[in-house]
């Protein structure tokens, strides 16, 4: 390394760190918060007078905390390992086939991304209940099984594989399925690791279809949980930022597992305009 | 849609005959204290009526609206909903409550049983639709700590308008930047302070918000001066702005505000914390006038209910507003009774004692769009101390905003 | 059967189970939404006439509406441009280093990962007036009058901007990294004994090369931004959109008709503008900036 880069190393250094500052700030004080009492929690302290762990024991013994996190958990993964297939299978093909309604199609995907939750809340209800799926962790998840910025994802790093791998693949005998399984997703692990990162993080904090279609208590997803700590009278901040810091920790842990796929996979399989 | 539901109400009717039980579902939101004691007042409930079993929901207070709105036209709503007393026309209007039967409910039992202010907010049309449990009203909470160290008596809450400006004029505290922080009292209008300004205010300044037939706005017909009493607190003298260290009930209850005009059921908030010393009192009186808003959530029975379910229902609504359950309403959730001889025995209390002599010469605003109707006076306010706007005027859109509101409210109705 | 038969067959089959769902889960509540728009129902109420385009009169004489309709434009043209320019500097920084990189991308990805609600409520601290907020007790310190931000018709709508590109930065930058290590580096190498500077093969070489990764993240922020809700749904007094509206997006105002006020009709003709909005901007975007793919 030479002089001038090692310089503007140290200018980078520094300058990423203060902006993990910034973007961690919020983060910490989350988690300070979450040991102190109610009466300090409005305090603008980063560390507390007096630390105490109630909130934590609270959560965990009156509440139904366990069975919420399981339930998020539930949730998550299946929604998650569903759209990694679905969304990769729509994405190829609309990348790597051509078909008549092509386009018409990929856009009517991408339409579905432009209603709020908050309208279609109210059919899907009606249709959970014709169709007898209440109380079931399918009624949760399944408006989450195929996501449109999931498929538009794939379909932007599936048309960065080269054609001619493909065509290798088909003059060797190997069946179309056999082709997007065995040739193409593992040419797009990064992006599949991208998507199930974050796919995971919006079905885990998603909040108002699990609140609608949940009637008990132990179907509740966390985020339905920790909304109960807030109530007409008061709002119990440190039990939320409680519940909060420890339902980011699998977050975490999610995501320290899956971004050095990120990295290392995108070098291999190349993304070219 | 229709059919479904037809089929739903055959089979559950079937159903019900062979089980010799009928159920029926009663929905509140989530309060702790609430929850428990309703579970309870069930299973006496259940007891008493071998054949009647009550299933109870609850849901988050922030998302009663949403849950509501989404079950309704689901078909899977409640037969007995706890709602605002001030959602009853929107409810009403939508055709999905069923008024109380006279022959158990008559006017001589609303009347007898219950405050003058509930039988009248029960009515839509002169027809009660819904009765409460429990009612709260207004009054005026003080920071005996803060009282002393600004040299006034801790136990001498102000009882006039004007001497509570003067004391809160003592109670604030400013940096040397003049940035306040210390209110000497909280100026929220998004909290009670639109109940407030409308049927306390209003009224002690010779006004009366609404007409007879509440269809028509009077606040600033009849006392165009209100706003300005209230906004004068904050552009002149000072005292408090809205959104203070966040909101009302945080300022008071971290010590950084000397006095807050709150409800009953902030009781419950502030009786936990052991670091607040504090006091209440009837709200201060102004030209002698003496005035006080309340309201209440009142339990109603849904057109889910038919046949034997509303026959349960009724009898269930009955159970869960008789003394008995009040009595014990007020000694688990701490809210005010709705029956004045249940109330009797109270007056003298420390606590409840302020809220229940306010009761007396409390009104409840008759609301055609609770959320609306309240916007309508926090953006008066936003008006006058963010964009400067001189306060009669403001309060005079706010009146036509109003009356707007209740006016398409009615023609949809036509 | 032709081969290029066979395929348009396959392409279906394999398309047959997703579109199935989004017919039945998608388009279904939403052609019922835009029915909805032309009816008069009230969400509670078992009746639903046909009121024709009455609703779509009244949002337009509706000011709030127009104030919504504005705003939410406002965020999209402050939000995005901010949130893809710095997160392309700080994914192209980030890629300089060499030591502790993973560790900075966790940092920067902390904000997304916390639930909103959270994240609102801890700035809606920060924003505070004195003698709470951080951000003033900052600004004081260094001898600035203290802003009301929040509590100001000018400043509360770009707070919440700063503070949605804060919770969307590190979804950016991970996603800008990923495309940013795929770029070869002998391109980098062949343009620096040419003599271009640093910056010039940046915006001749990378830019160019990361322009699939740009549209994707311009769409899609740009839809974020479109529906942005909660956070101002969370940072302002009553969830209001305050104060005077404004900060008052278009989902929020379509929230309000339809689970305040129960107006289902009005909500839905809202919900069919905010569709046309995006739809417009969306497709004009992968207009102009597929385009620009083919230099």
């Amino acid at each position: 390394m030479n002089r001038t880069d090692r310089k503007t190393s140290v200018i980078a250094y520094i300058f990423l760190t203060i902006f993990a500052i910034v973007m961690v700030f919020p983060f910490v004080w989350m988690f300070s918060s979450s040991f102190k009492t109610s009466e300090e929690v409005y305090e603008m302290s980063l560390i507390p007078d007096e630390p105490t762990v109630e909130n934590y024991e609270y959560i965990f013994n009156y509440s139904l905390f366990p069975r919420w996190f399981l339930n998020s958990m539930i949730v998550a993964v299946v929604t998650t390992i569903s759209v990694l297939f679905f969304d990769s299978l729509v994405g190829y093909t609309l990348a790597k086939y051509t078909f008549p309604g092509k386009n018409i199609i990929f856009i009517l995907i991408l339409s579905t991304l432009m209603i709020p939750t908050e309208m279609l809340v109210i059919p899907w209800y009606i249709m959970v209940r014709q169709l007898g799926w209440m109380e079931t962790y399918w009624s949760i998840m399944f408006p989450g099984m195929i996501s449109a910025f999931g498929v538009f994802l794939m379909r932007q790093f599936m048309s960065t594989i080269p054609d001619y791998l493909i065509d290798a693949a088909r003059i060797d005998g190997v069946s179309e399925f056999g082709i997007f399984i065995r040739i193409v997703m593992p040419l797009v692990k990064p992006a599949l690791a991208t998507l199930a990162i974050f796919n995971f993080v919006g079905n885990w904090n998603a909040f108002l279809w699990p609140l609608i279609v949940a009637q008990t208590p132990k179907m509740y997803t966390l985020p339905v949980g920790l909304s109960y700590f807030s109530s007409e009278n008061l709002t119990s901040w440190e039990l939320i930022m409680t519940g909060a810091a420890v339902s980011t920790i699998p977050l975490i842990i999610f995501f320290i597992i899956f971004q050095k796929q990120i990295v290392k996979g995108i070098a291999m399989s190349g993304l070219k305009g | 849609m229709k059919r479904a539901l037809l089929l739903l109400l055959v089979v559950s009717v079937i159903f019900a005959g062979f089980a010799g039980a009928v159920k029926i579902t009663y929905w509140q939101y989530y309060y702790e204290t609430k929850v428990k004691l309703v579970d309870q007042l069930i299973e006496e409930f259940e007891k008493q009526n071998p054949g009647i079993e009550v299933e109870h929901v609850t849901f988050p207070y922030e998302n009663f609206n949403e849950k509501v709105a989404v079950s309704v036209p689901a078909g899977v709503g409640p037969d007995v909903l706890t709602l605002f007393y001030g959602w009853i026309p929107l409810y009403v209007t939508s055709g999905y409550l069923v008024p109380l039967p006279e022959s158990e409910f008559s006017p001589e039992y609303l009347s007898s049983e219950f405050f003058p202010f509930v039988s009248k907010g029960i009515q839509f049309d002169g027809i009660p639709y819904a009765l409460p449990t429990a009612v709260r009203s207004l009054a005026l909470f003080w920071n005996k700590d803060l009282f002393a160290e600004a040299g006034l008596d801790p136990e001498s809450p102000p009882t006039t308008f004007a001497e509570m400006v003067e004391f809160a004029k003592k109670l604030t505290k400013y940096d040397d930047k003049g940035n306040i922080i210390q209110e000497g009292l909280t100026m929220q209008p998004s909290g009670q302070g639109h109940q407030w300004i409308r049927e306390v205010l209003v009224r002690q300044l010779g006004g009366t918000p609404y007409s007879a037939d509440n269809r028509t706005v009077l606040y600033y017909q009849t006392a165009p001066e209100t706003l300005k009493v209230y906004t004068d607190l904050i552009t002149k003298d000072k005292v408090g702005y809205p959104g203070f260290l966040n909101d009302d009930v945080t300022a008071f209850r971290s010590l950084k505000a000397a006095m807050t005009i709150d409800g009953s059921f902030r009781l419950g908030t502030f009786r936990p914390l052991d670091n607040l010393n504090w006091g209440v009192t009837e709200l201060p009186s102004m030209n002698g006038v003496k005035s006080n808003f309340a309201s209440f959530w009142a339990h109603a029975i849904t057109t889910n209910a038919t046949g034997e379910k509303l026959d349960a229902s009724i009898k269930f609504l009955k159970f869960i507003t008789s003394e008995y359950a009040q009595t014990l309403w007020l000694e688990q959730v701490g809210e005010l009774p709705a029956n004045p001889n249940v109330a009797a025995a109270y007056y003298d209390h420390p606590e409840f004692g302020p809220f229940l002599k306010g009761l007396e010469y409390a009104h409840a605003t008759f609301f055609v769009d609770e959320s609306g109707q309240r916007q309508v006076l926090m953006d008066a306010v936003d008006k006058v101390w963010i964009q400067g706007m001189d306060p009669i005027k403001a309060f005079e859109e706010a009146a036509a905003e109003d009356q707007a509101i209740i006016d398409e409210f009615w023609s949809r109705l036509e | 059967m032709k081969i290029s038969q066979k395929r348009i067959v396959t392409a279906y089959v394999f398309l047959a189970i997703p579109l199935v769902f989004y017919i039945v889960v998608r388009f279904y509540p939403m052609i019922y939404s835009f029915w909805l728009s032309f009816t008069n129902w009230r969400l509670i109420s078992p009746k639903k006439d046909f009121v024709g385009f009455d609703n779509f009169v009244k949002l337009f004489k509706d000011k709030v509406f127009m104030t919504s309709l504005w705003n939410t434009i406002k965020y999209v043209v402050y939000g995005v441009p901010l949130v893809i320019v710095l997160s392309l500097f700080l994914a192209a920084t980030l890629n300089k280093v060499r030591h502790l990189q993973w560790f900075y991308r966790l940092l920067y990805v902390m904000p997304y990962i916390t639930p909103l609600v959270v994240v609102s409520w801890v700035w809606r601290w920060i924003y505070q007036r004195p003698p709470a907020g951080v951000l003033n007790n900052i600004l004081m310190a260094f001898g600035f009058d203290a802003q009301p931000f929040l509590s100001s018709m000018n400043q509360s709508l770009p707070a919440i901007v700063v503070t949605t590109v804060w919770v969307n930065l590190g979804y950016c930058i991970i996603i800008y990294l990923a495309g940013l290590q795929t770029i070869p580096q002998e391109y980098q190498e062949a343009a620096k004994i040419d003599g271009a500077t640093s910056r010039q093969s940046f915006f001749k070489i990378t830019l160019p090369l990361l322009n699939p990764i740009t549209v994707f993240l311009v769409v899609t922020q740009s839809i974020t931004f479109l529906r942005i809700f909660t956070q101002v749904y969370n940072m302002t007094d009553q969830g209001s959109g305050g104060p005077l509206n404004a900060t008052k997006p278009l989902v929020l105002y379509i929230y309000q008709k339809a689970f305040r006020s129960f107006d289902m009709g009005l909500a839905s003709s809202a919900t069919v503008i905010l569709f046309m909005l995006i739809m417009g901007i969306t497709l004009l975007q992968l207009l102009v900036l597929n385009k620009r793919v083919q230099y």
